[in-house]
């Protein structure tokens, strides 16, 4: 097996490793923090501090009946859950989380595919996303799927547009779609949140969209459609639609901290004093501490703020943050040609 | 290496072609297209405009796709029944005239490139870079016309299926 | 061994072919558009090839701009369904072929 290969798999086996610990570990975030946000204090019965709920839900998961809806189409119904885990487990592929390393004598960029389009790639494939929820709607025979689904599709749709603007916004100064040069643009400047705040907030309200979580998760909510697309699967298919939208935040959050907060970089930390292995560890771990902050984040603000109505979801993606992502664009381009960036 | 790449997206763009023009039903026939759209993508790969593919998966199976399967739920569009009286007869007459199609395209094609190799790629053609020098420079009317073309189609489209006021419902049939 | 051009153009007239024979043959108007959504896809793959054979790169430039008219195209053609069902309740182009009723 010639080096190459053996990096690309050590790269994707990180990647793929971090990945899978998202979900457990999320599930338990996701109790004890809004838990703590509300005076009180969440799931700790099952091992210290409650951290073996992932464990417990899992096994819950596994042991529930596999529901066979009547009327349901059999394929599509089994292929939504599979389609979900898709964006999520393909699009960390093109994230860095490192500079370039020589590792055991080997040089090697720390990034699995080093595309001169990786941003292209992270977005046609997030954008595939949309096919699980669709076809879950669609499958289950259940008019609130149905519903849950024709507003999830809608609604990322819509937003892809804001987020697709602001994050070309991102790449202008850096001069190029590949995202390692994005970082190290970033390493020699300012981190971009400072320069293109406005392009920050409006990718941060498109991301929230994207993933379906509060205050845009009306395609599943629970008060108005049982519980949207999702109502007909129990047991491993549910898990792997939850899965699927940790891991798709998990990759949004770390584009979102490759495009504005300097990546797996930190401004006074120099990486070249390390030897490579150490070198590279390092970066992933500092992403993924990056990462798990704007998790939380994304917690946070699900605890805290109401449900947006549907019509006015759509009137804030049409006609508030795509004419802001547009202005921002703008105003990138102007800085960026008359030298300011 | 190339080859095994080519026959297999070739084959499976075929199948999912034929699935797209066979199956009864609507969702299915969507879903066969998004494969042979990404089969497609693969192939524009080999062709060597990787932005091409990433383009179509983006923009055809990413955004059309999902506007056709929206419109199938939204219509509740059901299993197609099969045509009654001169069906069969149709039938026949499509395959034959497809089939005498795609033999004179094939003698065309083999008659005036038959085995010829194709160029190698260079990494100045695979580049984004170049497409993009000529897409604002030589193109940039073109470009600018399809933007005004999709404010168009978005300003007809919605017009078109708007909701009727309750005076045109009058008047309808 | 490279692929000879004339492969990629020959799929892409068979494929032209399948979306011909399903847009005579299909009764449901989604299909009928979903064949002719293939001949765009064949015509794209044409137009990539022949850019290859002759290292010009116009030929994708003419598949960015079909990218685009395909779905503008898409868009209104699909508004079109939508208004035509509200008034027909159907879109088997069988039952919609009469101007009148």
């Amino acid at each position: 097996m010639s080096p190459q290969t053996l990096a690309m798999l050590a790269k994707v086996g990180l990647w793929v490793f971090f990945l899978l610990q998202v979900a457990p570990v999320m599930l338990w975030l996701e109790r004890r923090a809004p838990a703590f946000m509300q005076d009180r204090l969440g799931p700790n019965r099952v091992g210290p501090l409650g951290l073996l709920q992932g464990i417990a839900d899992a096994v819950k998961f596994i042991f529930k009946e596999d529901v066979n809806p009547s009327g349901a189409d059999r394929g599509l119904y089994l292929l939504a859950p599979m389609l979900a885990l898709v964006p999520a487990m393909t699009t960390f592929l093109v994230l860095p989380f490192g500079p370039t390393v020589e590792i055991g004598g080997h040089r090697t960029s720390l990034v699995v595919i080093d595309s001169d389009a990786g941003i292209l790639l992270f977005l046609s494939l997030a954008s595939l996303g949309v096919y699980s929820l669709v076809l879950a709607g669609w499958a289950s025979n259940n008019k609130w799927s149905l519903l849950g689904s024709i507003r999830a599709s809608a609604q990322m749709i819509s937003y892809e547009l804001a987020l697709t603007t602001t994050v070309v916004c991102a790449l202008i100064p850096a001069g190029s779609m590949n995202l390692t040069d994005v970082v190290d643009y970033q390493r020699e400047g300012l981190w971009q949140f400072v320069t293109q705040p406005l392009g920050f907030l409006v990718f941060l309200v498109a991301a929230f969209a994207e993933t379906n979580r509060l205050p845009f998760d009306l395609p599943e909510a629970e008060s108005e459609l049982v519980a949207g697309y999702h109502t007909e699967y129990g047991s491993m298919r549910f898990a792997m639609f939850f899965m699927g939208e940790y891991m798709s935040m998990t990759t949004l959050s770390a584009l979102g901290m490759t495009l504005y907060f300097g990546g797996w970089s930190l401004p006074w930390l120099d990486f070249s004093q390390f030897t490579g292995l150490v070198q590279a560890l390092l970066g992933f771990t500092i992403l993924v501490l990056k990462v798990g902050l704007a998790l939380f984040f994304f917690i946070w603000v699900r605890w805290t703020f109401p449900r947006f109505r549907y019509d006015q979801l759509m009137r804030l993606g049409w006609k508030v943050l795509l004419p802001l992502a547009v202005l921002q664009l703008v105003v990138t381009a102007a800085m960026t040609v008359g030298g300011l960036l | 290496m190339e080859l095994a790449a080519f026959a297999f997206f070739a084959l499976l763009a075929l199948g999912s072609a034929i699935v797209v023009v066979g199956h009864r039903n609507p969702v299915y026939s969507t879903m066969s297209l998004v494969v042979a759209l990404l089969a497609t993508a693969g192939l524009f790969v080999l062709l060597g405009s990787p932005f091409l593919a990433v383009l179509q998966v983006l923009l055809y199976t990413g955004a059309i796709v999902v506007l056709f399967l929206f419109v199938i739920m939204l219509l509740n569009v059901g299993r197609e029944r099969p045509a009654a009286g001169r069906g069969t007869m149709q039938t026949w007459v499509a395959g034959v005239g497809a089939l005498v199609f795609f033999g004179a395209m094939a003698r065309l094609i083999w008659e005036s490139y038959g085995e010829a190799e194709a160029p190698r790629l260079t990494e100045e053609f695979v580049a984004t870079r170049g497409l993009a020098e000529l897409l604002f420079t030589t193109y940039l009317l073109p470009f600018e016309i399809i933007g005004l073309l999709l404010l168009v189609a978005v300003v007809a489209a919605s017009w078109v299926a708007r909701r009727p006021t309750p005076d045109e419902e009058e008047e309808a049939p | 061994m490279t692929v000879p051009v004339s492969w990629y153009l020959l799929l892409a007239a068979a494929l032209f072919a399948i979306g011909v024979f399903g847009a005579l043959t299909r009764r449901s108007g989604i299909a009928i558009f979903l064949s002719i959504e293939l001949m765009l896809n064949a015509a794209n793959l044409v137009l990539a090839a022949y850019a290859r054979l002759l290292g010009e790169r116009s030929g994708q430039m003419v598949v960015f701009f079909a990218l685009a008219v395909a779905a503008a195209e898409a868009a209104v053609g699909l508004a079109l369904f939508i208004a035509v069902f509200r008034l027909r309740k159907t879109i088997d182009i069988d039952r919609i072929n009469l101007m009148r009723w």
